[in-house]
């Protein structure tokens, strides 16, 4: 007896999310990233399109990371005082398909430094390499709410990913976005209430923004609650391939900024058990990533090129058709 | 799942008896349906019905066993797709290859060492695999012998030669080692040796067809006790049937796939290897054969079955106590939350961050919420006070001050009172902490 393949048939699609503009389009990319697309849960080919693989963007900092682990830290020790060589040592040689740069100095503890002292760093980059960009702040809501307006208009056009919008504060980046024709990260708590509320004040105050926001369901790293993402994540997928378009968009996951502030990653003895830190770490990066793929994330922030390296191997592997 | 009350009612006797201890058949019918009596608590129950009642009622996913005793790995008996519907009741069995031809003594004592201790819990690989990369039925029967002699771990015997099998079954078949497999050359010989020996048996296909007639062929001579491979072995294709497999066994009860599956990693990078060993344990393998033996591969592997395999409608918890963030001394603050883990870590993190080094004191809330355990009295100030008379806070730091979450503001007073420490109102969220130690404690 021939085995019956069953194949779901949904209602509707994950929106198709444009980041970066071509010179056509009134930006400088050398060209643009699609992401999103899916018509079905994440690499199930035989019964929809998942148009878009998932991509990797990879983090460089306007300071120097004095306290990353040497063992990742080593892979940047050339570029690290220089954001624009950072950043194009991270496409050329380790594939970065997009750029997340985060204004760390701006944090008021580190350099606060000013919108003015971050928009110089932001055109370098933009001139270094041709991949589309994410634009995070230093994660302080007041200092960023000041800087974030200025970043996009100095790169009116380049249809940045901006971060980060959350429910308290979503004017500043919103605004930017649309004054400055950017996409936006829409931020909530592990919480698909308040990942479609938000959603819905955004589109509020815009809705051609409706098309350009990234949900970034916040993401834990592995052994720290991964399972509430993995799960939010595969309901809030499920939510828009049935129809519920205010959670119909791709997804992003700040996997470097939970894993390496977790002991599993920067611990150089560890428990005696553990091994080594340079191996360990890696892997924990790589293995939430991979984890959080199955539950259709979209675009992965990463850190250690080696973690890349295997990461896009394996997206390329689960990119293979596998139609009956 | 399953029946019906009225659907399970039209079997039964009609009697109202009341010795199944419920007043009317059809209250117990009902009560067989949610799963909270047995149909043998029915005295006059027919055969006829027994047959219907029990195939139906079976689970879509049955439940095997592989090994004896306290060692003894159950995995089946899944019945979602989805974690957030109800949990995933079985972990995937983590199952390390050691090739006959290699050292196999050696290798084996490295999976032995393969155990981790995190966040309290204990975390250790399931079984080890003989395969007979040698083709040699000595030598596969010598490294089984060998692999028992050297472990108490369950066991997998991998080759397709009813001979090796049978040689290798005569020095181990007492720990109930996993067979793999029965192909279609030799199904009938392997599924008679897995009924001798009263062994779990795998069945391979090698397309989800002729797994679906190899299996009905085994069930046909009387053997059930099976796991099931596909045979794909690309990554994206082992995705696809896994996915078919659970699909067909739970919402359509196709019973040719009601079994436990396994799949085996093929990536020669290691890396690579734990990647797609993660993938199989994310979507529905019952075992997960990997070659690799590096801590540094498994204990990821093993965090994310663990996290994977948690209920997700049970709150999860820390375990409650006293926490070190860094290397604390006699002058660090000392925090105080709940023992509910999205809290604690968030909290953890956020105190991390302020690169303080510093005491946290998580409070058995049953692994709920600052507020919920608040409004339930799980967070009270006669349970803090004790916490820290407990734990000998008053021996560690040089101070007397705890922070409170400022959720909780209002239990500062009475918890002064009850404990004798200063306590301050910490910011009403994690990520105030920052802002809050930098003007408190820096």
């Amino acid at each position: 007896m021939a085995v019956e393949i069953m194949k779901e048939k949904y209602r509707s699609s994950v929106r198709e999310v444009v980041l970066g503009a071509t010179k056509d389009e009134g930006g400088t990319r050398s060209h643009t990233i699609k992401v999103g697309g899916e018509t079905t849960l994440p690499f199930l080919h035989f019964e929809g399109d998942i148009p878009n693989r998932p991509v990797v963007a990879m983090e460089v900092w306007d300071v120097v990371p004095e306290d990353w682990p040497a063992s990742v830290k080593g892979f940047f020790e050339d570029v690290y005082n220089d954001p624009a060589a950072w950043a194009k040592k991270c496409v050329d040689e380790y594939g970065a398909d997009m750029i997340a740069l985060r204004f760390k100095s701006a944090d008021p503890d580190l350099k606060d430094a000013s919108a003015e002292d971050c928009v110089p760093t932001l055109k370098k980059v933009l001139e270094a390499v041709g991949v589309p960009l994410i634009v995070y702040g230093c994660g302080k809501t007041e200092k960023d709410n000041n800087i974030i307006g200025p970043l996009a208009e100095a790169a009116e056009g380049e249809n940045l990913l901006l971060g980060v919008a959350e429910q308290e504060n979503f004017k500043p980046v919103a605004s930017a976005a649309m004054a400055s024709k950017h996409s936006v990260i829409a931020q909530s708590p592990i919480d698909i209430n308040i990942a479609k509320q938000l959603n819905i004040l955004i589109s509020e105050l815009s809705t051609p923004l409706l098309e350009r926001i990234v949900i970034d369901p916040t993401i834990a790293a592995l052994g720290y609650g991964i399972e509430y993402s993995y799960s939010i994540m595969e309901r809030a997928r499920f939510g828009a391939l049935n129809g519920d378009r205010m959670l119909a968009m791709p997804m992003i996951g700040n996997v470097s900024q939970e894993v390496w502030s977790k002991k599993e990653a920067f611990l150089e003895e560890g428990e005696p058990t553990w091994g080594d830190q340079a191996e360990r770490s890696l892997a924990w990066e790589a293995a939430t990533s991979m984890a959080l793929l199955q539950a259709g994330m979209d675009i992965l922030v990463m850190r250690n090129p080696e973690s890349v390296k295997i990461v896009k191997k394996q997206i390329d592997d689960l990119m293979q058709d596998n139609s009956y | 799942m399953g029946l019906t009350g009225l659907e399970i009612f039209k079997h039964l006797p009609k009697t109202n008896c009341k010795e199944c201890g419920f007043p009317t058949c059809l209250a117990f019918a009902m009560a067989l349906a949610n799963g909270k009596t047995s149909l043998d608590q029915c005295p006059d129950v027919s055969e006829e019905a027994k047959e219907a009642l029990s195939s139906a009622a079976a689970p879509p996913i049955r439940l095997v066993k592989i090994g004896t005793g306290d060692k003894v790995i159950e995995i089946g008996d899944e019945t979602e797709i989805f974690r957030h519907d109800k949990r995933f009741n079985h972990p995937t069995a983590v199952t390390i290859a050691v090739n006959d031809n290699e050292d196999v003594g050696t290798k084996v004592e490295t999976v032995n060492e393969l155990v981790f201790e995190r966040v309290g819990q204990r975390y250790e690989v399931d079984m080890v695999a003989i395969i007979n990369a040698s083709g040699d039925a000595a030598t596969f029967k010598t490294a089984a012998e060998t692999a028992a002699a050297k472990t108490d771990k369950n066991i997998t015997l991998v080759t397709d030669d009813v001979g090796a099998m049978e040689a290798a079954l005569g020095v181990v078949a007492d720990r109930k080692p996993l067979i793999y497999a029965a192909d279609k050359d030799n199904y009938e010989k392997m599924t008679e040796l897995a009924k001798a020996n009263g062994c779990t048996l795998a069945v391979k296909g090698e397309d989800l067809n002729s797994l679906a007639e190899l299996v009905d062929k085994v069930v046909a001579l009387g053997y059930k006790e099976l796991v099931i491979d596909p045979g794909s072995r690309e990554t994206s294709k082992v995705l696809a049937d896994m996915t078919q497999i659970r699909r067909l066994a739970v919402r359509k009860k196709f019973r040719s796939f009601g079994y436990p599956t396994i799949a085996f990693t093929t990536k020669e990078d290691l890396r690579e290897e734990m990647l797609q060993a993660g993938v199989y344990i994310s979507k529905f393998s019952g075992i997960v054969v990997l070659k690799t033996d590096k801590k540094e591969h498994l204990m990821p592997l093993l965090s994310w079955r663990e996290n994977l395999f948690t209920d997700p409608q049970k709150p999860v918890a820390v375990e409650p106590g006293l926490h070190e963030v860094g290397e604390p001394t006699a002058d660090s603050p000392v925090y105080i939350t709940t023992n509910f883990s999205l809290t604690y870590f968030l909290v953890e993190g956020e105190i991390d961050s302020t690169r303080i080094p510093s005491y946290i004191i998580s409070v058995d809330t049953g692994g709920i919420s600052v507020l919920t355990a608040y409004a339930d009295n799980k967070f009270t100030a006669e349970k803090i006070a004790a916490d820290i008379k407990a734990l000998g806070l008053e021996d560690k730091v040089n101070h007397k001050k705890a922070v409170i979450p400022g959720g909780v503001a209002v239990l500062k007073g009475k918890l002064e009172d009850e404990s004798g420490w200063d306590i301050l109102v910490g910011p009403r969220e994690a990520n105030g902490i920052q802002k809050f130690a930098k003007s408190n404690f820096a």
